[in-house]
């Protein structure tokens, strides 16, 4: 069911990757001031909107677990988080290497987009402890929905509040991106659109890898299972097609379990 | 519901006062922080936003000692499903409990804030005490739903002492953003009138919004 | 209200709880009538509290129906709560209130007059030391308060986790009333004492594992049977 597609998404992936990689270094024109650093802006910057897109869409995957009590949305809830905290460690070091190259300090508070990224952040780095810290499964999935969908909103009040924080103290003209020349907002567009197809990608294969090891588990209690009795498979679980190739595999993992 | 308020309230009294777990610990914590940070800083009054962020600073990190304590006596103790066994609204524990914390809070104030002002701070505090007790107010209301809620999620993990905190403090910046950004002026020397309308409207804004959002998620959090 | 009380107190169809991926409980199914008692033995790990949690609306169930009292859980969940007394492993009470502020505290819960706190105080004759934190009392004195507590709203249907554990033979006297055959409430008793478990029995549920080894009418139970679930 996740695999589906998965073979597309990464030939496109590549694709928009590689034009993205070429139109930074060999289309977009030098910005006058800082230079060649400059162009880390093209990754900084989409690695910074998807993982902040990512927290916020693994919120609204909460919801709809706490509304179905469908364990894959938590499922992919997890991995959209799990994903996002990857691309937000990226986003800290790319930002933080612009940070030394412009102004010469590896970090400076007086860029509210970037320290309310890592508040941000360092809320998010307790997902996974929390996780660990709840071993009834169903309820560690309920919890880790609250706090996704707290969290989740957390993250444009955050934003507004650092932001009006620092404009209280260096009023500055709020000035986005909006003003780029034509070449490099194309070039910053085309990137965009490959970190986003690189997020979606990753997580689509961790969805996968998932899915599959569930269900090789869920294989294998059954033929563990003692005869007629067969331990009834999960709803959801059961319901997939399998991906496995089977025969195989199955007895060499049944004769595996009957030995302990 | 408000019977149901009114005897979780009357619950929660009785055991306070019976073990004066927290809040004598949450005063005295606050006091002793303002000794370590008179040390700390090497100094021996401070001012306007160095003044604001001390007193958010220890009035944060005494509440997260509430906030830790403030459903360990019913994980423990089956508080949860004697309650749940009940024919009552689940909300009425959220409500009982953030005005619970709400009260720590308030007690704490009357002894941290003098004793700041005893010990710390440079101006008068009698200029500063208006504009600051809105301030605090707004500031109160939102550690009480944050830390109810965080405090609610953190209860029945294996590691609850460590992450409550680590929940609450991310959430809790904003509030200390707006705290002590409103409470700067306020306790500068040359007095800078009251505290702005901004920050106080960015502090209510927040507290409405965490306050839904509490109501919200608390229920999955009761069962199992 | 009268509709229901036509049914069975308790309809159990394919009960499943799991925990992950571990079955707590699978393919359960029983009844029981008003007025009758349901024993449940089974091991150490059985599936015995977890099936009493189930019926107390304390755990949903994952797979099958669950009617307790005409009302279908986990949906109806709340028609039942206030109509059941759980009276579990642990007492749900503060150790740091008395027996008498413990008992106030669940009055209000379940909207009962405190009048009656002082009558069941006095039934599992506790009111001489109902002032007294509950921390400062014997296992077995916290036991007849949790006792208080279980049926301080007169509930219809009584949940007992080995309601005799830790009480002297006087003191099981002593709330017999309250809870034995003689207070007509249904029950479901989880039972480690195959003799006495038996007595009181209508009908018998054993489990092991999880699943259910025996289900039977309690006259037509050997005791034998129940100790082979221990093997």
């Amino acid at each position: 069911m996740y695999g589906k597609g998965l073979r597309a998404l990464s030939i496109s992936t590549v694709a928009v990757m590689t034009a993205a990689l070429a139109l930074v270094f060999f289309y977009a024109p030098l910005e006058a001031e800082q230079g060649f650093l400059q162009k880390i802006f093209y990754v900084h910057v989409p690695l910074a909107i998807v993982a902040l897109c990512g927290f916020v869409a693994g919120g609204i995957m909460a919801i709809q677990h706490l509304r179905t009590r469908d364990p894959s949305w938590d499922m992919r809830s997890y991995v959209a988080i799990h994903m996002s905290l990857i691309f937000g460690v990226g986003t800290l070091i790319t930002g933080s290497i612009w940070a030394k190259g412009s102004w010469g300090h590896w970090w400076v508070w007086d860029e509210p987009t970037l320290v309310s990224f890592l508040i941000v952040f360092l809320l998010y780095a307790t997902y996974q402890p929390l996780r660990f810290a709840i071993e009834d499964p169903e309820r560690q999935a309920r919890y880790a929905s609250v706090f996704a969908i707290t969290a989740g909103a957390f993250v444009p009040l955050n934003f507004i509040a650092v932001r009006l924080s620092t404009a209280y103290v260096h009023p500055r003209v709020l000035g986005g991106t909006s003003n780029l020349p034509a070449p490099m907002a194309l070039t910053f567009v085309v990137s965009l659109v490959a970190i986003a197809l690189l997020y979606t990608t990753l997580c689509k294969y961790e969805l996968t890898a998932k899915h599959a090891r569930a269900q090789l588990r869920a294989l294998r209690r059954r033929l563990a299972g003692e005869g007629a009795a067969a331990a009834p498979v999960r709803k959801g679980r059961s319901a997939a097609p399998t991906t496995l190739r089977p025969a195989a595999m199955m007895t060499a993992r049944a004769t595996g379990k009957d030995g302990i | 519901m408000r019977r149901t308020v009114g005897a979780l309230l009357r619950k929660e009294l009785l055991v306070e006062l019976r073990t004066l777990e927290s809040v004598p610990g949450m005063s005295l914590f606050a006091v002793t922080t303002f000794v370590v940070f008179h040390f700390a800083l090497n100094r021996n009054v401070v001012d306007g936003d160095l003044a604001a962020g001390i007193l958010w600073v220890t009035l944060l990190f005494a509440a997260i000692l509430g906030i830790n304590r403030l459903f360990v006596a019913d994980a423990e103790e089956g508080g949860f499903d004697g309650f749940l066994l009940a024919p009552v609204d689940r909300s009425a524990m959220l409500l009982a409990k953030a005005v619970t914390l709400l009260a720590y809070l308030l007690v704490l104030e009357l002894v941290a804030v003098p004793a700041f002002a005893l010990l710390l701070l440079g101006p008068p505090l009698g200029q500063a005490l208006p504009g600051l007790l809105g301030v605090l107010a707004l500031g109160d209301l939102g550690v009480a739903a944050i830390g109810t809620l965080v405090a609610a999620l953190a209860v029945r993990t294996r590691a609850r002492d460590l992450l409550g905190p680590l929940l609450a403090l991310p959430l809790l910046v904003p509030i200390v953003i707006g705290g002590a950004r409103a409470s700067s002026p306020v306790l500068a020397s040359a007095h800078h009138g009251g505290p702005s309308a901004r920050w106080l409207l960015t502090l209510g804004l927040y507290d409405l919004v965490f306050g839904l959002i509490a109501y919200a998620l608390f229920d999955f959090l009761l069962e199992d | 209200m009268t509709a229901c009380a036509r049914e069975g107190a308790l309809e159990v169809e394919g009960l499943a709880r799991h925990y992950g991926e571990r079955e707590a409980l699978s393919g359960v199914s029983l009844s029981l009538e008003e007025g009758q008692t349901l024993v449940v033995f089974g091991p150490n790990g059985a599936g015995k509290t977890t099936l009493l949690r189930v019926l107390a609306t304390l755990l949903r169930p994952h797979e099958g129906i669950v009617r307790v009292l005409g009302s279908t859980l986990p949906q109806e969940a709340w028609a039942v709560r206030g109509r059941l007394g759980l009276l579990a492993h642990e007492p749900l009470l503060y150790r740091e209130l008395t027996a008498r502020e413990n008992l106030r505290f669940h009055a209000r819960l379940h909207g009962v007059a405190d009048r009656r706190v002082g009558e069941l105080l006095e039934l599992v004759a506790m009111d001489g030391r109902s002032r007294e934190p509950l921390r400062t009392l014997s296992r077995g004195m916290v036991q007849r308060v949790a006792v208080a507590r279980a049926v301080l709203h007169d509930p219809e249907l009584l949940l007992l986790d080995e309601p005799h554990a830790n009480l002297d033979p006087a003191a099981v006297e002593l709330v017999a009333p309250l809870i034995g055959a003689s207070s007509g409430r249904t029950r479901v008793i989880c039972s480690h004492d195959p003799g006495g478990g038996l007595a009181e029995a209508d009908v018998v549920l054993g489990l092991r594992a999880g699943r259910p080894a025996l289900l039977r009418r309690a006259a037509e139970v050997d005791p034998a049977e129940i100790a082979e679930l221990y093997r």
